[in-house]
């Protein structure tokens, strides 16, 4: 398909016996926003190093911007804007200086790096910071700071590796908001996230990872409703006996759809339902014992859960 | 730079410049502090050695003992320049502040930052010699016109003791084991190149050793030069400089790649 940006075919990365990405095939197109969820150590690092060139792939396909990863990693760097995971600015630096140095190393003349610094420092709010040195700035204000690094050479495509993981709340909305003004203006994106309703609120697509393979992707919306449906219900302290396990089966029966039911742990009991208040009337009917019932939209976040699982992962 | 494969050079030279000025871009601020210091360290050593040791000694080799040490102290100032840049500077902004993995996300690569870093080295290098060497000239330590010759020679001298570092930097395991570098090649380099007393007249297993060391054909070649007596053997010297850079170089390019890459 032309209107590809990315395209991923049995991508694989490889150390020694570790299979860190496990043939993956993914299309990123032009001008949306791509996330890429999972737990730690699934791999998405791992793809994000191999999409912006600084990992080779041990085997498959990996055509970014057109070109091969392999053959022209010069050229793609050239057209990319990079968030990487840890803030990689130069502390010895000034705000200000950090971007036009960057601009250099992208052969962008003097004089249009001075405009585009002062251009960028405004969009991420840091006009009044630019002659501090990096070291006095907050957490947030260096995230902004890579962000506005990133786009020093008006890329078409960025990557943001987790670009508000350690954030405030306030500053996580402030850099969505400055994401969202960026995709208005055609930039693809590419997202990592540990943070479902970041992954909700920007991406168009996203697919999730767990243990080096894709296991689902979608639109976020598509994604609830296929893997969850539109609403669950929470049970906390159902009991064995006849009022809790028994009884609630004898509900779920009841009721006319099919109701799935995911044991989160054993204090709670998930119920992946399309009409929730349905399900909630047939347990109340059935008089299932338990210490507290919450009826909720259904997120992301289940989704995820229910295919990753809860085990912790390092 | 890729021409195909097989034919992919290195790096490529515009990217390692980039990489050079940002250095430079840096040093520019601590630049007349940094001239200070290295103006007044060399004044420090040759009061205590010219002066103090001078006082027992009053010629080595027809030549005025501080004459002696200052024209050769001038090459250390080169090797602790480049060597500096391309241990503790090149390791903290490798692995503690992350520098090069924002960089290579540009269209640098870790080859054009590991040529355009031991190139800033060389370039600190001649930068301190040179202020070195203008500090023992006016001690009148300096006799020949030919002295011009040694900014250059530093250049190629920093060039190869930044290679040597870097090279120790990209298999360095930990920033602790630069005592080791410094106290296994650097200071026993120092001591024994020819610096503080000629060679000649240690049992010649010393001079052989001190053969072997990068440093003492730099300070053959830069006491010669600021002394005006340049020979044939000095030919050697500069061959052996040469030649170790050239087939060195190679190696930090590879192993940094072998190392930030995985």
């Amino acid at each position: 398909m032309s209107d590809a940006v990315i395209t991923a075919k049995g991508l694989v990365k490889r150390y020694g016996d570790l299979v860190a990405v496990d043939g993956i095939e993914f299309e990123v197109r032009r001008g949306e926003c791509f996330g890429f969820l999972g737990p730690n150590g699934a791999g998405k690092t791992t793809a994000m190093k191999m999409i912006y060139c600084v990992l080779p792939p041990t085997a498959g396909e990996l055509s970014v911007l057109g070109r091969d990863v392999r053959t022209s990693p010069r050229e793609i760097k050239a057209r990319m804007g990079v968030v990487t995971q840890e803030n990689t600015l130069d502390t010895a630096l000034s705000v200000r200086e950090n971007l036009l140095i960057f601009a250099r190393y992208f052969d962008i003349p003097w004089r249009v790096a001075h405009l585009r610094a002062d251009e960028l420092l405004d969009f991420v709010g840091l006009t009044d910071r630019a002659r501090d040195k990096v070291e006095y700035l907050s957490g947030g204000m260096r995230r902004r700071l890579m962000v506005a690094r990133a786009l020093v050479s008006q890329p078409e495509l960025m990557i943001l590796d987790e670009p508000t993981t350690g954030l405030d709340p306030q500053a996580r909305h402030l850099t969505w908001e400055k994401l969202r003004q960026l995709k208005r203006t055609g930039v693809t994106q590419i997202l990592t996230t540990h943070y479902m309703e970041e992954a909700a609120a920007l991406c168009d697509r996203l697919v999730i990872m767990d243990r080096g393979g894709i296991v689902a992707e979608g639109a976020p919306s598509d994604l609830v409703r296929r893997h969850v449906g539109r609403q669950v219900v929470e049970l906390r302290g159902v009991g064995q006996g006849p009022g809790g396990r028994e009884a609630l089966s004898r509900a779920l029966e009841a009721s006319g759809e099919e109701v799935q039911v995911h044991e989160a742990h054993d204090d709670l009991l998930l119920l992946y339902a399309q009409d929730g208040e349905e399900t909630l009337r047939r347990i109340r009917e059935q008089g299932v014992v338990a210490e507290a019932v919450t009826l909720r939209h259904a997120t992301l976040e289940d989704v995820f859960l229910k295919l990753t699982g809860r085990m912790l992962r390092d | 730079m890729t021409s195909g494969r097989g034919l992919t050079l290195l790096f490529s030279p515009r990217g390692a410049l980039r990489f050079w000025q940002r250095n430079a871009f840096i040093f520019r601020r601590i630049f007349p502090e940094s001239v200070a210091v290295n103006f007044l360290e060399p004044v420090i050593y040759l009061l205590a050695m010219g002066f103090g040791i001078g006082a027992y000694i009053s010629t080595i080799g027809g030549l005025p003992y501080l004459t002696f040490v200052a024209t050769g102290l001038v090459a250390t100032a080169a090797m602790f320049g480049a060597t500096f840049e391309c241990t503790y500077n090149a390791y903290v902004q490798m692995y503690y502040e992350k520098a090069y993995d924002g960089v290579i996300t540009t269209p640098l690569t870790v080859e054009d930052v590991v040529v355009g870093e031991i190139f800033w080295g060389a370039t600190r290098s001649m930068l301190y010699g040179t202020v070195f060497l203008a500090a023992i000239a006016a001690f009148g330590t300096v006799r020949s016109p030919l002295a011009l010759l040694i900014p250059p020679l530093f250049l190629l001298s920093g060039l190869m003791f930044s290679v040597i570092a870097m090279t120790f930097t990209a298999v360095n395991p930990s920033i602790d084991y630069y005592t080791f570098y410094f106290a296994l090649f650097i200071t026993p380099m120092f001591m024994f190149s020819g610096i503080f007393f000629p060679l000649d007249a240690l049992p010649a297993w010393v001079g052989t050793a001190a053969w072997l060391t990068p440093l003492s054909h730099v300070v053959n070649l830069a006491r010669a030069l600021a002394l005006g007596t340049l020979a044939r053997s000095h030919a050697v010297d500069l061959a052996w400089i040469l030649v170790v850079t050239g087939v060195l170089f190679p190696f930090p390019v590879v192993l940094m790649r072998r190392r930030l890459i995985k």
